[in-house]
């Protein structure tokens, strides 16, 4: 796996650093519109394929082996720099892809949770599993039209989260929205790094 | 047959109603990679500008060294080819394994995260955007 190793054509510019963001929630909540806002592109779509009985992303291991599902990834990509570029995944909300989520949580910087008072139960699983695997994430609170207003401290509440994990509202259609939603996280997230560092007296 | 259905949700997407390719044709059955492990985010660039018809080598292989002739990550290789990413990872490997292409994992301290530079960065980028 060692690729520093791998012939570079001479004089030619590094490679640029990407990292990844991850937009959870549940079916509906606007993943892929919060996606389609900021990005650069639509949102393109990926699959993996996988087995019924999901022991691993590329466990495909016969032609015998016919029973297969498709998940299906949205995510843009954000070019903020000749050397940097962001890219933000909408995942699956289904709690048997979670080898997926796996996947994608894996060198993610952070996860933006996206509500829908309506149906504020449907962000459990994503809220669950982010605090279970220590990636910092935001609750964002998509104000749809007709949806009661709740105050966020009601909704930080009703999600029994830890009084620093930021809730904030927005509207995923809207660019300059989704993008304070990305720099709250990425705030929160070094601030964690941070207290973590801290904690462990380096 | 498409297989794709018409959802609101598929206007959205970059998809188009090709013909589904098998996965297991286009990699001959194989599951994984022979070099690599090629993260979502991994970029990828082509160290040619195109490739003839190497023994060993398939139509997805010289599309991906099309394509890659700007950088793009696994992800976006396998939305633009549609092909599913385990298959997008076999072909790569057959790729890195001949030099044909280039590839950077993402960046990442021991523990799994990008460094301080990288968030402070990218704060900076979504704000000038
Ligand atoms: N009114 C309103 N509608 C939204 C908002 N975000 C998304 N939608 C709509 O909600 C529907 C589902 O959004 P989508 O992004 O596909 O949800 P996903 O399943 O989480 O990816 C779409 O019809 C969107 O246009 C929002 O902030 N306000
Ligand atoms: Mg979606």
């Amino acid at each position: 796996m060692d690729y520093g190793r791998s012939e570079r054509p001479a004089g030619a510019a590094p490679l640029p650093t990407a990292i990844k963001i991850l937009i959870a929630g549940g079916f509906g909540v606007g993943k892929t519109t919060l996606v389609g806002a900021v990005s650069e592109t639509r949102p393109l779509r990926t699959e993996e394929v996988l087995t019924e009985t999901g022991i691993g992303i590329d466990d495909l291991s016969g032609v015998e082996e016919k029973t297969t599902t498709t998940v299906a990834m949205d995510f843009g990509r954000i070019t903020l720099s000749d050397d940097l570029v962001l890219y933000l995944f909408g995942t699956p909300g289904q709690d048997r892809f979670w080898f997926v989520w796996d996947e994608l949580a894996l060198g993610a910087i952070g996860a933006v949770v996206l509500a829908d008072t309506r149906r504020l139960a449907d962000c459990f699983p994503s809220i669950d599993y982010f605090e279970g695997r220590g990636t910092p994430f935001v609750v964002a609170v998509n104000c749809f039209e007709g949806a009661k207003q709740y105050r966020l401290d009601e909704v930080q509440g009703a999600l029994d989260l830890d009084p620093e994990v930021p809730v904030v509202l927005c509207d995923a259609r809207k660019r300059e929205s989704v993008k304070e939603v990305l720099i709250t996280l990425l705030e929160y997230a070094m601030k964690l790094r941070e207290e973590r560092r801290r904690a462990v007296g380096d | 047959m498409t297989g794709q259905g018409e959802t609101a949700e598929h206007e959205w997407v970059d998809d188009h109603a090709g013909p589904v390719v098998r996965p297991y044709a286009v990699t001959g059955g194989r599951a994984r990679p022979v070099t690599g492990t090629f993260d979502l985010i991994s970029l990828v660039t082509a160290t040619r500008a195109e490739v003839g018809s190497e023994s060993g080598l398939g139509p997805e292989h010289v599309a991906i060294v099309g394509l890659c002739q700007r950088i793009q990550s696994v992800a976006e290789i396998a939305a633009h080819l549609d092909l599913p990413v385990g298959t997008v990872r076999v072909l790569l490997g057959d790729l890195a394994a001949r030099s044909l292409v280039q590839v950077r994992e993402p960046r990442a301290t021991p523990a799994g995260l990008p460094d301080d530079s990288v968030f402070e960065a990218v704060i900076n980028g979504l704000r000038a955007l």
